[in-house]
Parts: C-alpha cells; structure tokens; sequence
C-alpha cells in the first residue's frame, strides 16, 4: 500500500494533515485508547447510552413476560416498529461495509481513516437490528425452529421459499463477515498496542488478541490479500442484505410494497442513512479526540457527497413510487399514494419529503459540507427521515389495504418505544467501549497516508 | 539451532536466531531487500508497521495460496448451501403446494448465495490466521528491544536467520551495514 509516487502528492489531493510520519500517526492514535485520562465527554456519552441500555432492558423484560401484546399491533397492521426499526438499523450498517469494502475496491484512499469506525458502526448496527427479530417473535428459545435449519422434534424446516428465511441467512451472514472483517483489519493495530502498553495486564490482552502479529513482509503480503479478497466478498454480500430485507415487502401483494424499484431503492436508502449516521458520529469524535489531522473537512465534504448522490436517488424512488402508482391505473396503488399525501399519516409523509428530500439539497452548496455543525444538523434530518420512510411503508400500506371495513390505525406503544430508543442506548454503549479499548481510526492504513510512507526512488515490483 | 544446516557460521550461529538490521527510509529497506536475495540468502524477512508494496516479492516470497483456499470455501459454501434446501425440501421432508415443483431452485439461490459469502469469508479468514502461523505468542525477533518498540510503530526492519546456508555473522552484518542499515542487532533465540 506504500505507493512508489514519482511525485509526492499535492496538498489538495492529500487526506492527512501534513508532517505526520508513521510515529506520529502510530502515537496520535493508539494514545486515545493507551491514555490514563478518559476525557470526560466519554463518560457523559457513556453515561447517557447506559442509562437508555437500561430502557432496553426493561422493554425486553416486559415483553418477556408479558408477551408482544404490549406492542401496538393490531388488525390490520401487523408489522410495525419492530420491522421499521429493524430496517432502519440494518441500513445505517450498510455505510460501514460500503466504505470498507467497496470503496477499497475502488482504490479509494480516503476510506481508510474513517474505516474502522464505520466498520464499528456497521457491527454494533446490526446488533441492535436483531434486537427486533429476536424478540418480535416472543418466546425466541421456542421460535428458532422456522427460523433456523437444525434438527428438531417435530422434524420441519425451515421454508427456504420465504423471503423472511432468506433474511435471517443474509443478517446473520452480513454480521459474521463483518465481524471478520472488521476484526482481521485490528490485528496490526492490536499489535501496535501490545507494543506501547505499559501496564502487564493490558500488554497480555492486546497480545492475545493481536494473534502475535509482527509486521513480518511475509505476513502483510497475505494480509493484503486476505483484505482484497474479503473486501471483494463483503462487496455483494452488503448489496444482498438490503436486497433481500426489501424482498420482505416487495414479494407481497400490498399495494405500496409490491414493487420492483425496492432494491435499489432500499440500498440506496441505506448507504444514505449509514453515511448520515457515520457523520454524526465522527464529527463530534474527530473534535474530541483531536483527530481533526486525520479525518480532514476532505473527508466530511466527501461523505456530505456520498450522501447527497444517494439521497437524490431515494427522492427518485419517492417520486417513481407515486408515477407507477398513477401510470399503472390499478386504483388500489393510486389509492395508496393519495392516501398518503391526505391520509392519517400524511403529516409523517411530508416530514419525511421534507427530511429526506429537501433538507439535503443543501449539501449542493460547498460552504455547508464544509461546515461541521451544518453538517451535523443535516445529518439528523436524514437519520430521522430514513426512520419515517419505513414508517411510511409499513403501517400506510397495512392501515388502508383492498377492504375499506378492515382499515385501522397503528401507533406505538410505550414499550414499541422504550424498546427502540434501547436499542439506541445499545448502540451508543457499545460504541463508547468500542472507542475507549480499541483504536477508533486505523493506525496503519493512516501510516501509509503519512510522509513516511511516500517512497522517492522509482523502484520497480521485483 | 540445527548447526549443521549453517556450517559456515558454526561457531556463532549456535547461540543466535540471526540479525536483524534496522532502515530509515522504506527505499532503502527495499533496496536492501533486493540485495540480500540477490547475494543468495533465503531465510529472509523484513518488519515493517505497514504493508510495503513489492517487498516481501523482493525477498522471492510470493504466497497466493489464499486465493485458492477462499475460492474451495466459496464452492463449499455453494454445495452446502443448495444441498441444505434441497436436501430439506424435496428429500427429508417435501411439502406439496399447488403442485408446484419441489425444487423451486430460483427460490434456494438466496440462501445459496448467502453462505457461498460465508464459507468464503470464513475460509480466507482462517486461512490466512492459517497461513501466517498464527496465533504466535512467541518469536525470536521480539528478543530485540528494537524491534519490540518500533516494528509496530515507525521501525523498519530486514532479518536474516542464522539456519541460512550463506549466513555468517560477521560478513553479514557487514552486508546489512554497508546496504545501509542504521544499526545491526544479533536475535537471541
């Protein structure tokens, strides 16, 4: 990955701070977790994630015990938060793979000091998705059997025709590679840490997990390798995975879910959602933690791109959504376009056209994405646009299907909330451990962005 | 130490891994790569704390085999993955719906797709922990002190192992030096 260049690179083409060699990036970095001093934004953010983890815990106790009645589902609407909150947290993970995986493919350099996060984010995301399947189900110890090909007692399997079926075999595929993944790009940094801890304790742990990883040339040419390969692997694996979640609606005959554009649409809507959810992480962290060097306004101005490109193409789907529904003259979809324009949930789908399509647009303008807090504020419509796109699809559709006497209306509950806004404090607890132990930018795909790294004589592969 | 194996350095190479020879700049390390292998030495490798493109070929290592045992998962994962749903739908328990034909294959290539990935993941992962001998808590280059500190921070090493045919202690660290190492330190075993 050390480029021979002729040339050094231009500044305007750099995305690292100059005069940073491989010691400065190897202490700026591995300092952040190896420091005795937690500065107290940690804690306050750890504090907060805990105590809504607690809401998790609670939720999931009650429901335990009293069973899902307790969620807000009725007839007509049997799906509600759980699926929405399900697709939602699986979409905000897809960011994380795109940018270690994809953008790898692409040769793309600037991925590298936002990776690991992302790849975090990726992880923890997923964690909080199946949240939702685990306990939607009620009694999940009984329910794995359709789910899940094992042998049982009552000798039936799973249907492998089912789209849900599909689901769990895409989800859980999705987070073991990205475990791996995300683990395989830790072990030279786990090493860069057992060689700079002090304490005997620590020097043991990151030894343990570090494999005993020691640079060799011969090591880091598998390395590389194994990356590029399980980069090429994770690339249609993560298209896949919101592929099939769409199929969950897209098989079906509601009217607003049988349709063709989900897909792409869905996978669009998650890089978008997943990019906006990387932002609002690493803004506030790069200024923290000093690693302004690092993750550079190149960096934020790019993702603001990512999202911008991907966020018209979700305004796209919205608009093609509402032409088929028209041009197919079938009235049950005209219907339930009109019905959401001037329906029970109408307010909902204009904050959402609003959130998600209008708001955005300000990205077009460089002073905004060069603005981190304006950046900021964007990114919080999207993350709560994304949510009410799904909200939109689910109980739209199921509130107001073929047979007017059987219409209803759907609202959360207390606990379909508590168990939601858990889910968040999951999330941000696991990220707060995740920054505090582990190194939150890569050390070494940074080093090779360093001075260091640039090579002056042309030199040829032998 | 099997001294037989390094007749030239019998006295030394008894007591010693090698040497290790420590670079300042990733040019001079690759030339130095280069020259080592081309004076003939085969036990060879270099420390670096990120991936130097061209160097470990410099040294004649070219190890592919990750390629192959990834693409024997991918096929593993294939044959599992359509012999589960097959095997379940049509074989051990076959469930007639409307007639329709047992084998819906167009149905079974998600869950095929799925753990294709996964068995190809998991192969090139395990492979590779494989390959590079892992988990090795114990190697004789962490004996030196500078290569503890720096091969993981900004140190950039080249080691020659004593078991080498052409190794002996005294021209060799002078081949090191005068290739410009900035130091040359012996490996305890």
């Amino acid at each position: 990955m050390l480029e021979k260049a002729k040339h050094a690179d231009p500044p305007e083409t750099r995305f690292i701070a100059p005069g940073h060699t491989f010691g400065s990036v190897t202490e700026k970095i591995s300092s952040a977790v190896l420091t005795k001093r937690t500065p107290v934004s940690w804690f306050i953010g750890f504090a907060v994630g805990f105590a809504l983890l607690q809401a998790l815990a609670l939720g999931v106790t009650w429901i335990l015990v009293r069973g899902v009645g307790l969620w807000g589902l009725n007839q007509p609407v049997g799906w509600g938060f759980a699926i929405i909150n399900f697709v939602w947290w699986i979409g905000i993970g897809h960011a994380g793979t795109l940018i270690s995986a994809i953008l790898l493919l692409l040769n793309q350099k600037w991925r590298m000091s936002i990776s690991r996060a992302a790849e975090a984010m990726t992880i923890f995301a997923v964690m909080c998705a199946a949240m939702f399947p685990l306990f939607h189900t009620g009694r999940p110890w009984l329910a794995a059997y359709w789910l899940l090909p094992y042998p049982n007692t009552m000798s039936l399997w799973p249907n492998f025709r089912s789209p849900l079926v599909w689901d769990v075999f895409a989800v859980s595929t999705y987070f073991t590679v990205s475990l791996v993944f995300w683990y395989t790009g830790l072990i030279p940094d786990l090493a860069s840490l057992r060689d700079r801890a002090k304490h005997r304790l620590l020097q043991i742990a990151y030894g343990v997990l570090s494999l005993g990883w020691r640079g060799s040339a011969r090591d880091w040419q598998r390395y590389e390798l194994a990356s590029l390969l399980l980069a090429g692997l994770s690339t249609p694996l993560v298209l896949s995975v919101h592929t099939v979640v769409s199929f969950d609606f897209a098989t079906s005959l509601i009217p607003g879910w049988h349709a063709t554009i989900f897909p792409p649409y869905f996978v669009a809507g998650a890089i978008y959602a997943g990019f906006a959810m990387v932002l609002t992480l690493m803004i506030p962290l790069r200024r923290i933690y000093g690693f302004e060097d690092f993750v550079t306004m190149r960096h934020l101005e790019n993702m603001a791109k990512v999202m911008l490109a991907t966020g018209l193409i979700v305004f796209y789907g919205y608009q093609m959504e509402a032409f088929f529904a028209w041009y197919s003259a079938n009235p049950y979809e005209w219907f339930m376009m009109k019905n959401r324009w001037t329906g029970p949930y109408a307010y909902l789908y204009w904050t959402l056209i609003f959130c998600n399509g209008v708001a955005p647009q300000a990205l077009w303008f460089k002073k905004i994405r060069t603005t981190p807090l304006l950046l900021f504020g964007i990114c919080m419509f999207v993350n709560v646009g994304m949510w009410i796109e799904r909200f939109i699809i689910v109980p739209t559709s199921l509130s107001r299907d073929f047979m007017p006497s059987s219409w209803g209306i759907y609202h959360g509950t207390r606990w379909d909330w508590m168990v939601f806004v858990g889910t968040m404090g999951l999330f941000l607890t696991c990220f707060y451990l995740f920054i505090r132990v582990l190194p939150m930018l890569s050390i070494f795909e940074v080093r090779t962005l360093s001075t260091s790294a640039v090579a002056k004589e042309e030199s040829g592969h032998a | 130490m099997p001294d037989d194996a390094a007749p030239h350095a019998a006295t030394t190479a008894a007591a010693l891994y090698g040497v290790v020879a420590e670079f300042e700049t990733v040019d001079q390390l690759l030339a130095a790569a280069r020259r080592v292998h081309t004076e003939g030495f085969r036990k060879i490798d270099a420390y670096t704390p990120a991936p130097v493109h061209g160097l470990a070929e410099a040294m004649g290592y070219n190890d592919r085999r990750l390629s192959l045992l990834t693409l024997l998962g991918g096929l593993a994962g294939c044959v599992a993955g359509f012999g589960l749903c097959y095997w379940t739908s049509v074989i051990d328990y076959p469930v007639n719906t409307g007639g329709r034909p047992l084998n819906s294959w167009p149905s079974f290539i998600v869950p095929t797709f799925e753990t294709t990935i996964l068995f190809a993941a998991l192969s090139c992962f395990l492979g590779l922990i494989l390959l590079c001998g892992f988990p090795q808590p114990y190697h004789p280059v962490f004996n030196v002190a500078a290569v503890r500190e720096r091969a993981t921070s900004n140190g950039l090493f080249l080691a020659i192992e004593a078991v080498d045919p052409r190794f002996d202690h005294t021209a060799t660290r002078q081949l090191l030096e005068s290739a410009g190492a900035k130091d040359v330190y012996d490996v305890e075993p």
